[in-house]
């Protein structure tokens, strides 16, 4: 096991320096530069900008500079937070996505793996119905839409949430963001668990446990609850992937200074340091939280092994 | 049993949710997350709501926008115009109780203008003598036209005669900052526990991306009429947001609302509603370059003509938004802006207007104008551009609509790729040639590359008039070149708009949208 996880990290960075490369040169190769807006600058202005960033080498110089520093760790500074390094505002901003993303997983998990499990043990009852409704609408109707609908609604009509900001993390801030960010994955995981329930409920292993005349309760959870879940592991790291994803938006909208609303600022304002910093740094989460669930997936599947390999 | 439980938990969350009323913290959401607070490093307009309320130039902001003795008690202005001589007020401290002397200003004119500073907004201040080339590196700073007297006397010698150089020093490019502790600090001089400031209020705490904390500065000179303990910055980028944490009691004051929110909030909230005219233009650019259809000044007439300004204002944007005329905004300082001839005419005879100079241009239903008009994405560049392309139908236009992120866009038009392209401009400071100069040859604002030797000549003469009152009519004149070539098309002018509570007294409108907190205070 130890040794896979090894041979797996080592995997990691060809597959991190081909990413990084990818995106520092489509970022170059995009029209429009970090000092281009409503406001053209003078030109000995501009240069004086260009090169304090070092912006008026040649790319692939810039590229290597760029390479150097990342190697000692050093993410540059932010051409639009001129105030914070991209490694500063990274380090402030990635707890908070981290919590929330994490509770929302959370979240997502309790709440859809019971409403999966129930579905498909009342398969066709009003209550399946009502289950894979709701999941339905779940996955339809996405979370920009369901965030400023949840703050409306708790915030401003009945006013027992806070409409936004995050308050150091106070649970009451939480609320609201973390139910948003996770609806969607609810829907999805309580999807998913009723299939792989209904697959398994119908096995020869799960026959052979009810023929033994073990009470049904045992037969689930003991026999059947584990091999269910298989996909929903798997579904894990695009799970989280989503949830980090879905955060830029979240974010957004109830002013949380996580990490996630760079993503698309960054990118727009051409903070050419800050889009690199958030690439390098998602690139490495997503690896790592692939690495997790594969080694989780051995876990849980005793046909799993990795030790021999 | 449960029942009443749960109902008095649901209630003691209701009140513990409610923000504590404290009449002495006034909380303001500014529009974005200062890049700085360094006043050398930042150009946007809500870093101003915050740097302005630590800060205070020479000469500072009134309730009401106008400017008055900040830190200079009085001034001299030499008789050609070009020597300032400014005496400090004696009672002026920095946040730690050190005086602020007019080395200090020295200090602060010489950093933003060093090249090594690479401060963005630094143009501004290039009325100073050898300001421009102090900072492309070619002098100096020691050649830079700012020398301290003695540490109460400061004087400020310019290029030349400049009108507006005063209402200049209010801004956060000509703020004081503290040399002795930037010294000591260098760069980070500026973050929490290292600034020193000496505006009405000095920096606590900033919280990236959440709250900026400020708290009333004991060693400021008119700290006795300052009513406020602190004032509580959130950076909320999302104006729905902001107007839900209004709505919620959570902020006092949100300096802009959606724009579609626009009937709902004069419905329920309408004493909170503040709308104003603002120093700002939003107009479309016609490329006059070689081998467009808009290089003939007829093509531009005919579609300028076709634009029905109102159903612009009243129907698409409906926030009392004012139709444009002329470039320069109404209500600029010491301006009278002239306005197309046309103004006058009904929209049917603009019309008929528009399809004969059309037709005299050689366009008619053989041979249709075809014109690329573009515009940065946003969802009410969006509408107008459709509107004005449904307003040049009946003329025959055939539009075709590009849109591209701001950064793309600005970067594109400027080479020259677009017939028409949206634009906007929002002024540096409240002087009409600020956005004149946005149409003399070879200036690199002049996105659709205007050309007039008219319009050039009269705006040096104007640059070189000290004549208020004659300035202003060489410049008037020069505008009115402009729009007899229809340089431009001229849509409509900004309006602020800002949420209130009503709560607060010594809020004023002004055109700069220039509110400083000293002036705010609860009723009590």
């Amino acid at each position: 096991m130890l040794s896979y996880t090894f041979k797996r990290l080592l995997q990691a960075i060809p597959t991190l320096w081909i990413v990084i490369t990818l995106s520092f040169f489509l970022m170059h190769l995009a029209p429009g530069g970090p000092f281009d807006g409503e406001r053209q600058l003078p030109p000995e202005i501009e240069a004086n900008l260009m090169a304090s960033y070092g912006l008026d080498k040649p790319v692939w110089e810039q590229y290597l500079t760029y390479m150097g520093n990342l190697l000692q760790g050093d993410l540059g500074p932010s051409f639009k937070y001129k105030d914070f390094s991209v490694t500063e505002l990274v380090a402030q901003g990635f707890p908070v996505s981290l919590e929330l993303g994490l509770w929302a997983i959370a979240l997502a998990l309790l709440a859809g793996i019971p409403m999966g499990v129930i579905a498909a043990l009342k398969r066709n009852s009003t209550v399946d119905y009502m289950v894979m409704g709701s999941a339905l609408a779940g996955v339809a109707i996405p979370n920009f839409v369901i965030a400023p609908l949840l703050a409306l609604v708790f915030g401003v009509f009945l006013a027992w949430l806070p409409v936004g900001g995050w308050n150091d993390g106070h649970w009451k801030n939480m609320i609201l963001p973390v139910v948003a960010l996770s609806i969607q994955q609810i829907a999805y995981i309580a999807r998913m668990m009723r299939a792989s329930m209904i697959e398994v409920l119908g096995s020869h292993f799960v026959r052979t446990a009810r023929a033994k005349g073990l009470s049904e309760s045992a037969v689930i959870f003991r026999h059947a609850l584990r091999p269910a879940m298989l996909p929903v592991v798997s579904y894990l790291g695009p799970a989280i992937a989503g949830i980090i994803t879905g955060s830029v938006v979240i974010e957004q909208i109830f002013g949380i200074p996580g990490i996630g609303r760079y993503f698309v600022q960054a990118a727009l304002n051409r903070d050419y340091t800050l889009v690199m910093g958030t690439v390098v740094f998602y690139g490495g989460l997503i690896v790592l939280f692939n690495l997790i669930v594969d080694l989780l997936y051995s876990a849980l599947d005793p046909q799993i092994r990795y030790d021999n390999e | 049993m449960l029942k009443t439980r749960f109902l008095l938990s649901s209630m003691a969350l209701a009140l513990s949710v409610a923000a504590p009323l404290q009449a002495d913290t006034l909380r303001l959401a500014i529009m974005g997350e200062p890049a700085s607070l360094d006043p050398h490093k930042i150009s946007g307009t809500w870093e101003n709501d915050v740097v302005g309320d630590l800060f205070e130039g020479l000469v500072t902001e009134a309730a009401d926008g106008s400017r008055i003795p900040g830190v200079a008690e009085s001034w001299e202005i030499s008789d050609d115009g070009t020597v300032y001589t400014f005496t400090l007020r004696e009672d002026a401290k920095w946040s730690d109780g050190e005086p602020v002397t007019a080395e200090d200003f020295v200090f602060a004119f010489q950093r933003i203008l060093a090249p090594a500073t690479a401060a963005d907004y630094a143009y501004l201040l290039y009325p100073i003598k050898n300001a421009e080339a102090v900072y492309a590196g070619d002098a100096e700073t020691s050649t830079l036209g700012v020398e301290a007297l003695d540490a109460s006397t400061l004087q400020i010698t310019l290029e030349r005669s400049t009108p507006y150089f005063l209402d200049q020093l209010s801004h956060y490019t000509a703020y004081p900052v503290p040399s002795h502790t930037v010294e000591t600090y260098g760069d980070d001089w500026s973050r929490p526990g290292n600034m020193v400031s000496n505006g009405a209020f000095q920096l606590e705490e900033w919280q990236s991306q959440t709250r900026i904390t400020a708290s009333r500065n004991p060693y400021f000179h008119d700290v006795d009429n300052v009513a406020l303990e602190e004032v509580v910055y959130y950076p909320i980028e999302e104006r729905n947001t902001a107007l839900n944490r209004f709505r919620a009691g959570e902020i006092d004051i949100a300096r802009e609302f959606p724009t579609q929110r626009y009937d709902w909030l004069m419905e329920n909230l309408p004493e909170a509603v503040q709308v104003a005219p603002y120093l700002g233009i939003y107009y479309y650019a016609f490329n006059t370059r070689d081998g467009h259809a808009t290089a003939d000044s007829r093509v531009r007439e005919a579609l300028s003509l076709a634009v029905r300004r109102e159903v612009i204002t009243d129907q698409i944007l409906g926030t009392g938004e004012v139709p444009a005329y002329s470039f320069v905004p109404p209500n600029v300082s010491h301006y009278e802006a002239p306005t197309v001839s046309f103004e006058e005419l009904s929209q049917d005879e603009r019309l008929e207007r528009a399809q004969e100079l059309l037709q005299e241009a050689g366009y008619g239903p053989d041979n249709p104008l075809e014109l690329m008009l573009r515009y940065n994405t946003s969802e009410d560049h969006r509408k107008v551009a459709i509107a004005i392309a449904a307003m040049w139908k009946p003329l025959g236009v055939e539009v075709e609509l590009y849109n591209s992120e701001v950064a793309v866009h600005y970067s594109d038009i400027r080479q020259g790729n677009f017939d028409v392209a949206r634009a906007g401009w929002i002024g540096d400071y409240n002087d009409a040639q600020n956005f004149l100069s946005l149409l003399e040859s070879g200036v690199s604002n002049n996105y659709g590359a205007y050309s007039s030797d008219e319009f050039d000549a009269l705006m040096s003469e104007a640059a070189n008039t000290q004549d208020m009152d004659a300035r202003a009519e060489l410049m008037a004149e020069a505008e009115a070149i402009a729009l007899e070539d229809s340089a431009t098309l001229p849509i409509y002018y900004y309006v602020s708009r800002n949420l209130v509570s009503p709560d607060l007294d010594g809020w004023e409108t002004n055109i700069e949208d220039i509110h400083r907190s000293r002036w705010i205070h609860f009723d009590d």
